[in-house]
């Protein structure tokens, strides 16, 4: 049967089972806005600006565990989803981004709204297209989603023509997709495993370090048990959070340039270190000659080029963390039940007492609204049971500390790239993706408003997001750099902001103000029983710090505690 | 430490700027890199000359097979290989200098591919020692211009 472009297009994303899509409409995707009207199948909602689209497309992603899918127009509409493209490959996120592209015939000619959007985001995806052949393109769909899931998961973007769009094939939508040069290695070595269990079971002191490629393969139980049956302490980078229940006796929170003491000091006494699905990116590992400088390291991840990359492992194991954790557990059972050796049973009381003497903290009796108080009271009036989405800087440091995440795919943060304005539209994407549970946006004055465009799509779409601003008058974490290490010469980060209240209003959601400590509840209850999109202006302390820091360049031992 | 690569890649536009893309975003260098397709036209092939120590190389390859459009690759460097490089060099001849040049041609097994009555134009085939060698004795008599290929490289056969 013949079909369109756009039909083809259509019937690719009913195949993978797309519902959602975030988009916005210009020229030469006119065809399949056209199409979109005549598909009961999937929703279009339409975003405010594109980069939105691409960070809803995300958060879709980390809440649903699926593909998350976006669709643009040429020249303006594919630059603007830059930013978010960036952000989902740093952070490993599936997600499809279509792009509209000036008909082939022009393309070269500096055409109006054209742009060479595959060369732009070349070094962004992981891997791009564009469709010069409509015969091509159920194929390239196919394989773009297939690449996009499988794998080190990451963006996919294909660049589609006017005029492939609205050509005409009998398309053949293949069943299997086959890539000769792409085939991601799943199974763990099983003798590198042996080896990996051989030295944990030797080890005195050993700690788990995870990453988000514990949330990406689904592999948190797996990890759970390993750790509860060896008795070993689990910390993980803010990529990573979900990925282990929190609390936990065996938790220790996240580690890194703002992680807990706790976990700083158990990663740089440890004697065996076992990374999984961690990058050893430089947030977390500090001065990297001294990092984890006692441990033998034991490296589990999906993608080859992770390992040895920054830090030379002494047992790399190239696979799903899923698979290399059940082999381990699987063969740790032969060794069950085991008694803890004496210096095991030391080194776990080592870190209840650095847990005891250094817990998170802050002042509690200054009188003053703190940041950390509002994120402890959203934990308390949620139970913990929020999707929690940040934007970033201090409130999404803060949000990592102070509200333990208990369960994977709960926590949307952009890790790698750390963009501003990400967490707005991502928590749009969550709440499509999860219309019954409650996803909070905790949030900066300062980032809330690179993407604030998007409560007119909370209000048109009913998706009743809660946004929670720490609202410290200043890009805070720029901030805070000044404050200590330049001597407090606020140079532009001071902010002016708009009245939130008035502005929620305005789009037609719910503002709500807290000043005082005590009025922090009231506020958020109110929230909560709102079936709306609200904005909480929290004036939060101005000057406050992130606590503990490790500062630039130091080793992870060495932090700041006050 | 010097490695030469062999890398066969699907032959269609945008791959090898994937290739360079991925050198110059990552901060590893090219000495030198040569591309043509094979005798299967949906394969090019590309030798790349890179150095860096042994984390680096490491990486390097390990980037380049991450790449979807990169179907194999091979440091060549670890295994018995022949390397060959090529270059047209332009030199001054005039006077008592043209019968120099031709001896250090015949002596190296140059081919003359252009003459005028000012210059000879060589044609150099060999290891880039080899290369190294002949244009640093023409260049005391007077090189006007010279193109390099940049290395090829293919693993020899194992002779058993
Ligand atoms: C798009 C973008 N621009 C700039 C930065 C640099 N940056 C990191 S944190 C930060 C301050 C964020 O301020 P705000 O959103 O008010 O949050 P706070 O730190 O005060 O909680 C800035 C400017 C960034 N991360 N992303």
């Amino acid at each position: 049967m013949k079909m369109t472009g756009s039909q083809i297009f259509l019937k690719c994303l009913e195949r993978e089972g797309v519902k959602h899509i975030f988009g916005f409409p210009g020229g030469v995707v006119l065809d399949i806005y056209d199409e979109l009207t005549r598909t009961p199948f999937i929703k279009h909602i339409l975003v405010r600006h594109e980069q939105g689209a691409a960070h809803a497309a995300d958060g879709y992603a980390r809440a649903s565990g699926k593909v998350g899918v976006c669709l643009v127009t040429s020249g303006p509409g594919a630059t603007n989803t830059v930013s978010g493209i960036a952000s989902a490959y740093m952070d490993s996120i599936p997600i499809v981004v279509f792009t509209g592209q000036v008909p082939t015939p022009l393309i070269g000619n500096d055409a109006f709204q054209e742009v060479d959007i595959v060369g732009i985001t070349r070094p962004c995806t992981k891997h791009n297209y564009l469709v010069k052949d409509v015969k091509d393109l159920a194929r390239i769909i196919h394989e773009a989603f297939h690449i996009a899931r499988t794998g080190r998961p990451g963006p996919v973007l294909v660049d589609l023509p006017k005029d492939v769009i609205q050509g005409v094939t009998t398309p053949k939508f293949p069943e299997q997709i086959r890539i000769k040069s792409y085939n991601p290695n799943y199974h763990a070595n099983p003798k590198q495993i042996k080896k990996a269990l051989e030295l944990i079971l030797k080890a005195q002191r050993p700690v788990i370090y995870a990453g988000g490629g514990v949330i990406l393969s689904k592999a948190s139980e797996e990890l759970t048990k390993f750790a509860e049956a060896l008795q070993i302490p689990v910390t993980t980078t803010l990529m990573g959070l979900g990925g282990f229940p929190a609390p936990h006796s065996l938790w220790l929170g996240m580690l890194g340039m703002h992680g807990t003491y706790y976990a700083n000091m158990s990663v740089h006494h440890c004697d065996v270190l076992i990374a999984v699905g961690s990058r050893f990116d430089d947030r977390v590992t500090g001065k990297i000659e001294e990092f984890a400088p006692h441990a033998k390291i034991i490296h589990i991840d999906i993608d080859p080029t992770s390992i040895s990359k920054n830090v030379v492992v002494d047992i790399p194991i190239v696979g799903d963390c899923q698979d290399a954790l059940s082999q381990l557990n699987a063969l740790a059972a032969e060794h069950l039940p085991r008694e803890l050796s004496q210096a095991h049973r030391a080194w776990l009381a080592q870190i209840d007492q650095w847990k005891r003497e250094h817990p998170l903290t802050y002042d509690r009796n200054s009188g003053e609204l703190k940041p950390q108080f509002v994120v402890e009271k959203l934990y308390e009036l949620t139970q913990g049971n929020a999707i929690i989405s940040t934007e970033v800087g201090q409130n999404q440091m803060w949000a990592a500390q102070f509200y333990p995440i208990r369960n994977p795919n709960r926590w949307l943060s952009s890790g790698g790239l750390g963009c501003m304005g990400y967490g707005f539209p991502a928590a749009l994407g969550a709440q499509v993706a999860c219309p019954d549970d409650i996803v909070i946006d905790i949030a900066g004055d300062g980032s809330i408003q690179m993407n604030i465009q998007e409560m007119a799509t909370a209000v048109e779409y009913d998706l009743p997001v809660k946004v929670a601003i720490l609202n410290n008058g200043f890009l805070g974490m720029v901030r805070q750099w000044q404050q200590l290490f330049y001597e407090r010469r606020y140079s532009f980060t001071p902010m002016v902001s708009p009245d939130f209240v008035k502005l929620a209003e305005a789009y037609g959601a719910l503002g709500l103000r807290a000043e005082k400590p005590s009025e922090v509840e009231a506020v958020i209850r109110e929230a909560l029983n709102t079936r709306k999109p609200v904005l909480m202006d929290f004036r939060v302390a101005s000057e406050e710090c992130v606590l503990p820091m490790v500062p630039a360049g130091a080793p992870m031992h060495k932090m700041l505690l006050t | 430490m010097r490695h030469v690569i062999s890398v066969s890649v699907d032959n269609e536009p945008g791959v090898l700027s994937r290739v360079t893309g991925l050198f110059s975003g990552r901060g590893f260098n090219i000495e030198s890199l040569c591309v043509a397709p094979t005798i299967d036209p949906d394969v090019s092939h590309i030798t790349l000359v890179t150095a860096g120590n042994e984390m680096i190389i490491e990486q390097i390859i390990k980037q380049l097979r991450k790449l979807i459009n990169v179907i194999k690759v091979v440091d060549l460097t670890a295994t018995e290989h022949v390397e060959r490089e090529m270059a047209l060099v332009k030199v001054k001849a005039e006077d008592r200098q043209r019968a120099e040049v031709l001896r250090i041609a015949d002596i190296f097994r140059c081919r003359v591919v252009d003459v005028s009555p000012a210059t000879y134009t060589l044609e150099i085939t060999g290891t880039t020692e080899k290369l190294n060698a002949v244009l640093g004795l023409l260049k005391s008599i007077g090189i006007q211009e010279v193109v390099r290929s940049g290395s090829l490289a293919i693993q020899r056969s194992r002779k058993d």
